[in-house]
């Protein structure tokens, strides 16, 4: 940061990546960063609370224990929420959905467990954002055909085309960029007041924890699972049905 | 034209503070968007939750310029690109 931010005496403010260990991978330098250190972390947590949920399952009972019900719970949301924006859709993205969702909200609210969240990174939500954008597509072209792919590209007039093909390229830079914006805001502000107010921290972040990542992350990750229902179902519909 | 790379820098402060003057576009939509969901449950107190959630996606799709501001600052202050 050196002479970044004059106020920090001594204390660095520091929310940026760093790289742990480079390796060479035909002929080029290869860095394995924080972002893959806590993006391991996250899917570590997701794989044991699937092993409990799944073993919960298995064993089953009438009258659901705690955990049982939690799990049920969730299902049940994440089934809701598809249900109610896709439609006859659904079944088919289900899966999908529902792993990003739990995904990316792990990923924003892991800065409650000190690490930085992975969804700070770009390349982190730029790959989502590349999932989403070739899902449409694959879905667009599988649903209305070619012809109905030109013909949307022609919408309303052949010279608009240009125009068209610029909005979609833009769907998944935006979709990203508004997920990395907002989490990276989040854990710039966070950076700060622990570095320049590093003795008058105490307790009340809390509470600036709670919206950042609380509450910033939860409907952070619900806007992107929600475009991303829309979009695909926007390309699913064909003037048919 | 040669320049220092402090004057540089101070320069990138000012951008990145004048980038930011576009959280106030945002502000007033999501102030409006806020409202108007306000007055929708008041006529309507039973869809309330199907309200918020729309006014929360709205706003969300709407901070996105705010954010695009944010992000040119973050750029001009941290990764410096403008620094020889």
């Amino acid at each position: 940061m050196g002479q970044g931010i004059l106020l920090s005496e001594g204390t660095s403010v520091d929310f940026m990546i760093h790289g742990v260990f480079s390796y060479e991978l035909f002929g080029q330098t290869v860095w394995i960063t924080t972002t893959h250190v806590c993006v391991l972390i996250v899917m570590l947590i997701i794989m044991a609370f699937c092993l409990f949920a799944n073993r919960a399952i298995r064993h089953a009972t009438e009258v659901p224990g705690a955990f049982q019900n939690v799990v049920e719970l969730i299902v049940e949301m994440l089934d809701g929420m598809i249900g109610g924006v896709m439609g006859k859709y659904a079944v088919n993205f289900r899966n999908y959905i529902g792993t990003i969702f739990i995904f990316i909200l792990t990923s924003n609210i892991s800065g409650l467990l000190g690490l930085r969240p992975p969804t700070a990174d770009y390349g982190v939500t730029f790959a989502l954002g590349i999932i989403t954008f070739v899902l449409i597509h694959f879905n667009k072209f599988k649903h209305q055909k070619v012809s109905g792919v030109l013909k949307g590209l022609c919408e309303p007039w052949p010279i608009w085309a240009p125009i068209n093909i610029i909005s979609d390229l833009a769907v998944p830079i935006s979709l990203s960029l508004r997920l990395f914006a907002n989490i990276l805001s989040g854990t710039a502000i966070m950076a700060l007041i622990y570095a320049l107010l590093n003795k008058f921290a105490v307790i009340w972040p809390a509470a600036l924890h709670v919206y950042f990542d609380l509450f910033s992350g939860a409907i952070q990750t619900y806007v992107f699972c929600m475009l991303t229902m829309t979009y695909i179902t926007d390309a699913c519909t064909t003037e048919e049905n | 034209m040669e320049f220092n790379t402090n004057f540089i820098l101070g320069c990138s402060a000012i951008g990145a503070g004048l980038a930011v003057i576009a959280g106030i576009g945002p502000g007033v939509g999501q102030g409006i968007a806020a409202g108007h969901a306000a007055a929708a449950v008041g006529r309507n107190p039973g869809a309330k939750s199907d309200i918020t959630s729309t006014m929360l996606l709205g706003q969300a799709v709407a901070e996105t310029t705010g954010l695009y501001g944010l992000l040119v600052a973050i750029l001009l202050l941290f990764v410096k690109p403008l620094v020889p």
